[in-house]
């Protein structure tokens, strides 16, 4: 019996079913409730700041203040002209963003520290701000933090001859400008954090909502001048993260400065409404986009001038260079690009700071290559997937030429899979025989690849300050013959429990409900960067599977001892060790001997260790996507969304389609419903559900998926990622399937969301729409 | 995001409810369904000292046919008219409408009456009742008063009712057999607020429209009687040309306002093809 | 501000508290009464994680208070599976088909499955797409819930074409008349 390929249920489920997850608001019980003052105004000085006259007995007030020698939130990068902007944990005069925290207070319930929060005595002297990047770049423009003059926090430059000429020399330049609208990851569990303190000990236990508990530990730690070993950080269950809770959030550090103060307990459990206008954004960017083309075309060179708003300050430990830079670095895509130069800028401006979500760029850089594509392909002659055949690459390993090495993947394969699927030729009859009815069908396709399992070669080579990359993991048997795996990653609801227990389970011949994984106590696991980057089932699963050989080397010598056998003639299977003349023993009798008769084994325990810090991996897909647009509305419905995708050797099928679905349906959301909206002045003015538009069942449509598999060495399970891949090709798929189907009227969408108020306005301004 | 301070109070009957209304003034709120109070209370918007709980008093739970009038009690919830409650042309129009209402879970307690005292310019029921011409009916401490639904509206959350009043009851005409009422409504997704929307009721007769009535909402501070819309109709064949007369004039008699969700220019567009699709729906009925 | 003793069963088990009138009924399972497997996601009815039921009803738990529950019979995630924790056929159908990531919305799906199985109705294709649309999630894309109620609908017998009242199509842009 093997595990990996199967669909096994989730070890995870059970409890979450019954309502027994531990989700950080559900340790609360019995914490000071913590409640933020948070900014009124985009930029501006704090006038006075005073606690509230009268507070009751054991409510406390905190501000800048009070929490004197402690440092400030300044991630690094030491490329890319980065500018290394600080953010306090609490202001003391400047304040950058509305929704900033400025000021906190703790008292016996959250009701009644927001009764006090309306008490505190505060004032500012209000400034102009900047929230878009045009007024942010202006000569004339409000500098947000002096270390960054033009607003200007990061910058990659490529300058490119051989583009230039090709440029000069080419049949067809085809150009493309467009704009993404800025997104809230919004996990349904909202940010939140609760610090614990420990009498006995002077240790802070802090259970928080986040994504990589070590990184948070280090961080606050320095942040607070406080020993590392006085903290604990435990990521529980946490109710999605997506990106946004890999950051470094003033709150947290608050929270454990509050509990070494007072040593008591605090917590605070973030509201949607905060969430929404001070947690983090993403993909606020304006791109412009040049291809030259020959006059096969054939891809000569890619221009691209990428600015990305990047909000008030700069996520740590990832920097705000994230989302400018990799776009910059991975524009070619999955094409073969022989010249390319381009320019990336992350531009600050009045608004909440920007971290990663789900495909970061890669959902904006598809969308511009895969409409460059489609416009080329229109110019020329050529079908979308004939433009799109002739330059995907085909042989491998590619390096691109931007420095990344593409590894075995399917790029084209895909491409042919999802084009033989889709049965374009009947469609485009159906098409044209709804047009003449008034309807309006369109077909859009969506090519890409997605880096994904990338370890610390990656990371420093942005030159990021942290270097973040690799994963230790940590097994060992029980005597009982249960297995334990103690990893540095952080899953939260990608199922990760379950996939590293079907690669041990399979490795060392044991079932996987035999294999605990534990994960997200920074006390109990060993040192490791947490789950985001679609990186954990590549890097925890390949030191999973290392880790879990190098056991069964011990398993099969403990054996040989046993059964008087051959070592390497052990194998492990179905729970026995057997050995080559038929013998066995059990493996848990086996993991009791070794452990209470070590004077008749050579090696005392059955623990092992394995790192893993690959260079990366890509995974691909091609995502297609049929639409019918109401030009009187400008609603899109999705009839049909196809996912063929490569990941190559999926451990849990069932679970890597929950993530493609997932992944799906916040690409479609970006396509057509999502965006965070400021005011002129730097108010949010999405700042509820109900102005926000997560979309519900009714809006996302059944997605088919297609799995290849090509199996690549540059991933030791075999295994490449695909948490991210749903989000990046969706928004594409969909503003090339409604620019098809709204052919008639001259209409394309340059800009997401493609609402039906912006749809209808297209179609208006053409001059052909009722 | 937890609400104020109040004082809760949960009277048995009309009676002492208003008299906890009267005696406590700008204070105090009806609570009913609460779908619509308890989030601006929950974002300190709305910040009642005292709430009025009206859910246990007896006699205000009905939805019934009554003389020439469906009679809707203050405690009748949206989800009850998601099935016919009477037969005829009414009880055929308001399940289309209620089924657009939010979600379930929010139709299951919010109510009729409660939608009508918010008077939110986007509510299915506001337009709804504007639409049919009905009635509704205020209780007082001298007693009831009725307004009529076209001097109900005043502005955005803003109606004709008095302090120390309860909108106690909606009473909306029952409509003969010879009328057909049609609905179209457009929302971003599934139970958002509408960003245009029309109810309309004709009575054909001979082969032309002799009456019509046709309500808008989601498009300006209040839902819209586009009374020269409906007469536009009068005498005309129905059919799509008629549909496209009226759908132009409506959309000319509204005002709607730019907001993040969508331009007036949009409203307007949008409010005149509901419009129409809501005749085409009552052209076949 | 007024406090009031508020008496009412959870999953059949009677309690007692003393809570604050502006306590929301999510808030006092979650704190006064100890049940955390209610959640809450957004504290203003949109995203329906702390969907209960009320004496069989499914409500936003935020958008009640406490005090108004006196009296009634409430049931919350914790009442699903069995004392010894057998899941229940909706839990298990969840399971089968993925229907849950995170877990944090999951409460709420599961309570407002529960009413739709437990209803006279029988569900369809549509409305079973429409009433999920009733709450958010961020991990499944939606499909593995559809799924999941789909199959503990037909288990249960509780899955067929409507006999009885025609739905309308309530999905966006139903303005067109009924084809």
């Amino acid at each position: 019996m093997t595990w990996v390929g199967r669909s096994i249920r989730r070890l995870e489920d059970p409890a979450l079913l019954r309502g027994e997850g531990r989700f950080t608001a559900d340790v609360a019980a019995g914490a000071r409730a913590v409640r933020f003052l948070r900014s009124p105004i985009a930029s501006g000085r704090i006038g006075s700041l005073r606690p509230p006259p009268g507070m009751p007995p054991g409510a406390i007030f905190v501000s800048a203040a009070e929490m004197a020698g402690i440092g400030t939130i300044r991630p690094m990068l030491h490329r890319f002209a980065y500018r290394a902007v600080e953010q306090p944990v609490l202001p003391t005069d400047a304040v950058h963003f509305v929704g900033q925290p400025i000021a906190a207070i703790a008292a016996e319930t959250a009701a009644l520290a927001e009764d006090l929060l309306e008490e505190i005595e505060v004032t500012f002297d209000a400034a102009t701000p900047v929230v878009d990047i045009a007024s942010a770049l202006r000569p004339d423009a409000p500098q947000l933090h002096a270390v960054a003059p033009g607003n200007v926090a990061v910058e990659g430059v490529l300058a490119s001859p051989e583009c230039a000429a090709a440029f000069a020399s080419a049949p067809h330049v085809v150009e493309f400008a467009f704009r993404s609208g800025r997104q809230n990851a919004s996990p349904m569990e909202a940010r939140g954090g609760c610090a614990q303190y420990d009498r006995s000990t002077g240790r802070v236990r802090l259970t928080a909502s986040v994504q990589m508990p070590h990184m948070l530990r280090t961080g606050i730690a320095e942040l607070l001048n406080m020993p590392e070993a006085d903290l604990q950080v435990i990521a529980p269950d946490v109710g999605g993260g997506f990106g946004q809770k890999m950051a470094l959030f003033p709150e947290y550090a608050v929270l454990v400065w509050l509990a070494r103060k007072h040593r008591r307990d605090f917590a605070w459990i973030e509201d949607r409404n905060e969430n929404l206008m001070a947690s983090a954004h993403s993909r606020d960017q304006q791109h412009r986009l040049r291809g030259a083309f020959a006059a096969d075309g054939t891809l000569l060179g890619l221009e691209a001038e990428i600015l990305a708003n990047v909000g008030a300050f700069s996520a740590y430990p990832t920097t705000c260079g994230v989302e400018p830079l990799m776009a910059f670095a991975e524009y070619p895509g999955p094409y073969k690009v022989p010249a390319y130069g381009a320019r990336a800028r992350g531009v600050l401006t009045h608004t909440c700071p920007m971290a990663p979500y789900r495909g970061v760029s890669r959902p904006a850089i598809t969308f511009g290559i895969e409409r460059l594509m489609d416009r080329a392909a229109a110019r020329i002659g050529l079908s979308p997937d004939d433009i799109r055949r002739r330059n995907l690459v085909d042989s491998f390993p590619h390096r691109t030429v931007t420095g990344l090495m593409l590894d075995e993947a399917s790029y084209v394969e895909a491409l042919d899979d999802a084009v033989a699927r889709l049965d374009i030729p009947a469609f485009r009859l159906r098409q044209a025989a709804a047009r003449a009815e008034g309807r309006y069908l369109g077909l859009g396709l969506a090519v890409f690849n997605e880096r994904t399992g990338y370890g610390s070669p990656a990371f420093a080579a942005r030159g990021m300050g942290i270097v973040p990359g690799y994963e230790v993991v940590d097994i060992a048997m029980t005597p009982g013959g249960e297995v334990e795996l103690r990893i540095g990653a952080s899953p939260h609801g990608q199922g990760l429990r379950t996939a590293l227990a079907q690669i041990v389970a399979d490795r060392l011949g044991i079932a996987p409900a035999g294999v605990r994984v534990i994960h997200g106590d920074t006390d109990r696991t060993p040192y490791g960067w947490g789950t985001f980057a679609s990186r954990s089932m590549v890097i925890s699963g390949g030191a999973s599977q290392e880790a879990a050989d190098r056991l069964a080397t011990r398993l099969r010598a403990a054996a040989a001892r046993v059964l008087q056998a051959k070592a390497e003639e052990i194998v492990l299977r179905d729970g026995q060790a057997v050995s080559a003349n038929g013998s066995s023993i059990p493996i848990a009798a086996l993991a009791r001997q070794v452990h209470q008769r070590s004077d008749l084994f050579d090696g005392h325990n059955l623990a092992e260790t394995a790192a893993y810090d690959p260079e990366g991996t890509f995974s691909n897909a091609c995502h297609a996507a049929i639409v019918e647009v109401d030009p009187e509305t400008g609603h899109v419905r999705i009839e049909r969304y196809l996912v063929v995708e490569d990941a190559g050797r999926i451990v849990n099928p069932m679970i890597a389609d929950g993530q493609v679905r997932g992944g799906v349906a916040q690409g479609i959301a970006n396509a057509l419903f999502e965006e965070v909206i400021y005011a002129e002045d730097g108010n949010i003015l999405t700042g509820t559900l109900a102005d926000y538009a997560l979309p519900t069942a009714a809006e996302i449509p059944a997605i088919e998926i297609h799995h290849l598999e090509t199996i690549s060495p540059a991933t030791a399970t075999g295994a490449k990622g695909l948490g991210e891949g749903g989000a990046i090709g969706a928004p594409a798929a969909i503003a090339n399937a409604i620019t098809d189907a709204l052919a008639p009227f001259g209409v394309e969408i340059a800009e997401i969301p493609a609402t039906p108020p912006r749809i209808r306005a297209l179609i208006r301004s053409s001059g052909r729409g009722a | 995001m937890k609400p104020a301070a109040f004082d809760y109070h949960a009277p048995a009957t009309v009676e002492s409810a208003l008299a906890l209304l009267c005696s406590h003034g700008e204070e105090a709120r009806i609570l009913a369904g609460g779908q619509s109070l308890v989030p601006t209370m929950a974002f300190r918007m709305a910040r009642p000292g005292v709430l009025i709980d009206i859910n246990r008093i007896p006699g205000l739970a009905h939805a019934t046919a009554d003389g020439g009038t469906l009679r809707i009690g203050a405690l009748a919830r949206h989800a009850w008219f998601e099935t016919p409650r009477i037969a005829g042309p009414l009880g055929r129009l308001l399940p289309v409408v209620a089924q657009h209402i939010a979600h379930a879970p929010i139709r299951m307690r919010g109510t009729f009456c409660g939608s009508l005292a918010h008077a939110d310019p986007a509510s299915e029921w506001c337009a709804t009742t504007l639409a049919l011409g009905g009635t509704l009916v205020l209780a007082g401490r001298d007693g009831h008063r009725e307004v009529a639904a076209e001097d109900w509206f005043q502005g955005v959350f803003t109606t004709a009712i008095a302090p120390g009043e309860i909108l106690i009851e909606v009473r909306l005409p029952l409509l003969g057999d010879d009328w057909r009422c049609g609905f179209a409504e457009f929302a971003r997704r599934a139970g958002d607020f509408a960003l245009a929307m029309a109810v309309v009721a004709l009575r054909i007769e001979a082969g032309s429209v002799r009456e019509a009535r046709i309500g808008l909402g989601g498009v300006g501070g209040r839902p819209v009687l586009a009374s020269m819309a409906a007469a536009a109709l009068i005498g005309q064949p129905p059919g799509e040309a008629a549909a496209r007369l009226a759908a132009m004039q409506a959309a000319a008699e509204c005002d709607p306002q730019d907001d993040i969700h969508a331009s007036a220019a949009y409203r307007r567009d949008l409010v005149g093809t509901m419009v129409r699709r809501a005749l085409a729906m009552a052209f076949a009925s | 501000m007024s406090r009031h003793v508020v008496r009412f069963t959870v999953n059949g088990e009677a309690q007692a508290v003393e809570i604050e009138a502006r306590s929301t009924l999510a808030d006092t399972l979650r704190d006064a009464c100890g049940f955390t497997g209610t959640h809450l996601g957004c504290e203003h009815g949109v995203c329906g994680a702390c969907t209960v039921l009320v004496d069989g009803v499914p409500l936003r738990s935020c958008l009640m208070f406490g005090v108004q529950a006196d009296g009634a019979a409430i049931r919350t995630i914790e009442g699903l599976a069995a004392p010894d924790g057998t899941l229940n056929v909706l839990q298990r159908a969840f399971q089968e088909h993925h229907g849950l990531q995170c877990g944090f919305c999951t409460p709420g799906f599961l309570m407002l499955a529960t009413w739709m199985l437990e209803r006279e109705e029988r569900l369809t294709e549509d409305g079973l797409r429409h009433l999920l649309s009733s709450n958010l999630c961020r991990c499944t894309g939606y499909q593995g819930i559809l799924d999941a109620v789909r199959a503990a609908a037909k288990e249960l017998g509780k899955w067929g074409e409507a006999a009885g009242v025609q739905q309308t199509s309530v999905t966006r842009g139903a303005g067109h008349a009924p084809g």
